[in-house]
């Protein structure tokens, strides 16, 4: 090889102290073309793509992979306009600090929504297709021939009249130094030939092998080990701590205050650490939440039922009016509990403070703000704050929230020159989520004495996200989040036309705090409706489907998903003996989803015999990892609605670990038949939505089984297991 | 001070003898591919196999261990080829996240170790361990395909 590395030092240093790999800032100065380079020393051709002499493409991918395959998708997206050899792909992600630096020249870093690939695929297509054509005029330059004789495929840049090729490696030095092209075109779809494919996944090698690194393994030089106790009260604080209890167990360093709310313990290993919080006296001041219970909870949800002040998120007609002179009225309450994420691995964080550097190494969803987090707890400013993404072990939306950044930093300023590493135990981590939030609904409808619905009012009672997560989003007060799946248009909306809708929330916020769990509030509000929308269809005494369809003639992308799933399960044609079934539709991050069971119950025993699930994402850039992601949303979403319930008692999550906050096993999960049926034309997302039409699908099937509906989860509190 | 036998190499550790082997293997001897994820033996992540039988290394003591060979996900493939397991989770795109797979894994290769050709009934019964990315389609039909490629 004969080209000259040329890197920023200190970036380097830290980079490959941690990992090895990532990016630098190189830049040829003063003379000649602006050219970016690599940590190796290969040049950027564009911010996305940098190709390395032996043909090797390296494509930045800004969004974080958590398992939902998105670094795979959005490699795919760019060697599809980039033309690139698929085999020769490799990925890096650059660091927060980078951009911060470079103005966002990879813009959004943020990983939740399901909107990794729907709301980068623009951009990130046109570096692909940027780079493509920087090595194309590259090539026409040193054949001295127009771009327009020349192609390029799979790596290689062909002079069609002469039959002259060079590879991409041998063109990088020359594209690099081009001025990227204003205009770019990008293909059409349906001549995919690496998207659209269901390729395998481009980090598997390392998680077979042990190899991989998650947070939890990062190793620097010198590295001591924090384990943390917080407050199990939210909004309590620190009285006292005796540390002189513990200074003198195995391997223990230091014992610091975090906050105004924690105390953790320094030492050599992370057993030694836990083993001397264990051991550490520690005084809380609980406060107030400490009077706060499941039950009380539940009273002050209960009456926002009824409560006169409500925000409205969508309505037609007059539903009170038309509830009012109904034919027949039907009302039904429902409600959903507090849930922990429970990624397999626990919250962590390593943080390095100088005064002069602070630099974290974190699995995070979001790198800009764990950036943040670093850039307060530590008081540097940017130019000084480094943060290095890593696999996350889960994410589900627990890793978008950047608290145990925020203490890593607090603890590593307390050891200036010392990196820390610092994990939750499980226990700490079950008892200080971001918990999938709280609510009740009161759903009221009015049949025509034809059984057809004229009205409907969706009480929504309960806990909103954006006002303890982003106040900012908040419209005039009202949590318009609250609605997915409800709304009246946009990239969550109501699959139903009812002549008298009205669609409120009466905001009730506990003090447990709040947060984005995977599917978010669609979880709740498709169980809502769709298992209202059986009670109703029982009520009119007709076929859920049917009942469904007369409502759905507005909604063809709606009703698309659920005839497909409606027919694989073989709707209307009978069930096997004892097998009943139950159907669900909805829509969440720009996708319409739906699902169909076939469950049996015996006694305190369900079995799913069979789950169907469809999804229509507008595009499926990788049908095999979506399907992958339905069915793992799935065992999600049942796990959830069989074993999903996080109770207060004292102001205190009780649950502590998997022995009380379980999930699904292999023997329980029945194979899902998925079907991904992209009609094209828009981008909807794939991590999250299909999570929320399997527990009404499954709901709706226990009902038709034993004739007694469950208006609430999870459905151990019914005394039902899953077999 | 103990002495572990870790994938045929032995390890003098100063380590008190009550700490549950998955830290010392991690911490102590520096292999991290065996992971922590509960500590009371519920989800499985921290799988290692001693003398060849499974077991959950956050639950047991590294007394238990010592005299014992124990193997961790870094001593499956053998120079440098992968055991059967692994290649059956590399060629049915396993992983999602892939924290709980190394657990995974070794349950399983514990498994078809005991039973070559297992059931799906002898699935259900053995592999207990947790996924909360939800791989459990893919784990079954990689069980298959690497008792399939015996």
């Amino acid at each position: 090889m004969n080209y000259i590395p040329k890197m920023n030092r200190r970036f380097f240093v830290a980079t490959s102290a941690a990992l090895g790999g990532g990016l630098a800032l190189g830049i040829d100065l003063p003379l000649g073309p602006r050219v970016v380079r690599a940590a190796d020393g290969s040049p950027e051709i564009g911010v996305w793509v940098v190709v390395r002499p032996d043909d090797t493409v390296v494509i930045r991918i800004a969004r974080s992979e958590m398992g939902q395959g998105t670094l795979t998708g959005l490699a795919q997206l760019v060697a599809e306009e980039l033309e690139c050899d698929w085999s020769k792909v490799v990925t890096e992600y650059p660091t927060p600090g980078q951009n911060v630096a470079r103005k966002r020249a990879w813009g959004d870093f943020g990983t939740g929504g399901s909107r990794g690939i729907r709301e980068s695929q623009d951009y990130v297509r046109k570096g692909g297709a940027t780079a493509r054509m920087m090595l194309v005029q590259a090539a026409a330059n040193e054949w001295k021939a127009p771009a327009s004789e020349c192609s390029a495929a799979n790596s290689v840049v062909t002079h069609g009249p002469s039959g002259r090729k060079l590879s991409y490696g041998k063109l990088a030095e020359a594209a690099a130094k081009i001025e990227p092209p204003k205009d770019v075109m990008l293909k059409d779809p349906k001549s995919w030939k690496i998207a659209g494919k269901g390729l395998k996944r481009l980090d598997t090698a390392d998680k077979v092998n042990g190899k991989m690194v998650y947070g939890i393994d990062v190793k620097l030089p010198g590295m001591l080990n924090a384990a943390i106790k917080d407050c199990p009260v939210f909004g309590g604080k620190v009285k006292s701590f005796d540390a002189a209890k513990v200074t003198g167990m195995d391997g223990v360093k230091k014992v610091v205050q975090v906050g105004d709310s924690a105390v953790a313990v320094v030492a050599d290993t992370w057993w030694h650490a836990k083993s001397a919080l264990d051991a550490l006296p520690i005084v809380f001041d609980m406060g107030d939440n400490a009077k706060v219970t499941s039950a009380s909870i539940a009273a002050w949800l209960k009456e926002g039922l009824d409560a006169d002040q409500a925000f409205v998120g969508n309505q037609n007609g007059d539903a009170k009016n038309a509830l009012a002179k109904a034919a027949k009225k039907v009302t039904a309450d429902y409600g959903y509990p507090y849930q922990n994420h429970a990624c397999m691995e626990p919250m962590n964080a390593t943080a390095l403070y100088t005064p002069e550097k602070c630099e974290v190494w974190c699995g995070t969803q979001n790198g800009e703000g764990a950036f943040a987090a670093a850039m307060e707890a530590s008081g540097l400013p940017a130019d000084k704050v480094e943060v290095y993404k890593i696999m996350l072990g889960g994410g589900f939306g627990r890793r978008g929230r950047s608290d145990y950044v925020t203490q890593a930093v607090s603890i590593a300023k307390q050891m200036p020159g010392t990196p820390v590493k610092l994990l939750w135990s499980r226990e700490e981590d079950m008892q200080h989520c971001t918990y999938h939030p709280v609510t009740q609904c009161r759903l009221s409808a009015g049949l025509d004495d034809k059984g057809n619905l004229d009205a409907l009012h969706v009480r929504i009672s309960g806990q909103s996200i954006l006002t303890a997560i982003f106040p900012a989003r908040l419209v005039n007060g009202m949590d318009p989040a609250t609605f997915q799946g409800l709304a009246k248009t946009g990239e969550a909306a109501i699959g139903y036309t009812v002549p008298n809708l009205l669609v409120d929330h009466a905001m009730r916020n506990p003090h447990v705090p709040p947060g984005f769990w995977r599917g978010v509030n669609v979880n709740q509000n498709a169980i809502y409706l769709e298992c209202f929308m059986d009670e109703l269809a029982k009520e009119a005494g007709v076929d859920a489907v049917e009942f469904r369809r007369k409502l759905m003639a507005n909604h063809p992308k709606h009703l698309g998903v659920l005839n497909a799933v409606a027919e694989r399960i073989g709707w209307g044609k009978p069930a096997p003996a004892g097998v009943f079934r139950g159907i669900a539709q909805h829509m969440g991050y720009g996708s319409y989803v739906a699902a169909a069971a076939e469950v049996s119950v015996d006694g305190n025993k369900v079995k799913i015999h069979r789950i169907v699930g469809a999804t229509d994402p507008g595009y499926a850039v990788n049908p095999a990892q979506i399907e992958r992601q339905m069915s793992g949303s799935f065992v999600y979403g049942l796990s959830a609605l069989f074993y999903g319930e996080c109770t207060v008692k004292d102001g205190q999550i009780e649950q502590t670990n998997f022995d009380t906050y379980d999930s699904m096993r292999i023997a329980q999960m029945p194979k899902v038949e998925s079907i991904i049926m992209p009609s094209g034309g828009f981008w909807g997302g794939v991590g999250e939505p299909t999570i929320c039409v399997a527990p009404p699908a499954v709901l709706n099937a226990i009902f038709a089984a034993t004739g007694k509906r469950l208006r609430s989860i999870p459905l151990k509190n019914h005394g039902l297991t899953i077999a | 001070m103990a002495k572990l036998t870790i994938n045929g190499q032995t390890h003098d550790i100063k380590i008190n003898p009550d700490t549950p082997l998955l830290w010392a293997i991690r911490e102590n001897v520096g292999l991290t591919g065996t992971k922590y994820g509960c500590g009371i033996a519920q989800c499985g992540a921290c799988t290692v196999h001693l003398d060849g039988q499974p077991v959950r290394s956050c639950s047991l003591p590294v007394s238990a261990a010592e005299g014992k060979q124990i193997t961790t996900i870094e001593g499956l493939a053998q120079n440098g080829v992968l055991s059967k397991v692994q290649q059956a989770w590399v060629d049915n795109d396993v992983p999602q996240c892939g924290y709980c797979q190394s657990g995974m894994i070794m349950a399983v290769s514990a498994l078809l170790k005991d039973k070559p050709k297992p059931t799906d009934a002898d699935i259900n019964r053995a592999i207990t361990n947790i996924c909360r990315c939800g791989t459990f389609q893919q784990v079954r039909e990689a069980i298959h395909a690497a008792a399939a490629s015996a």
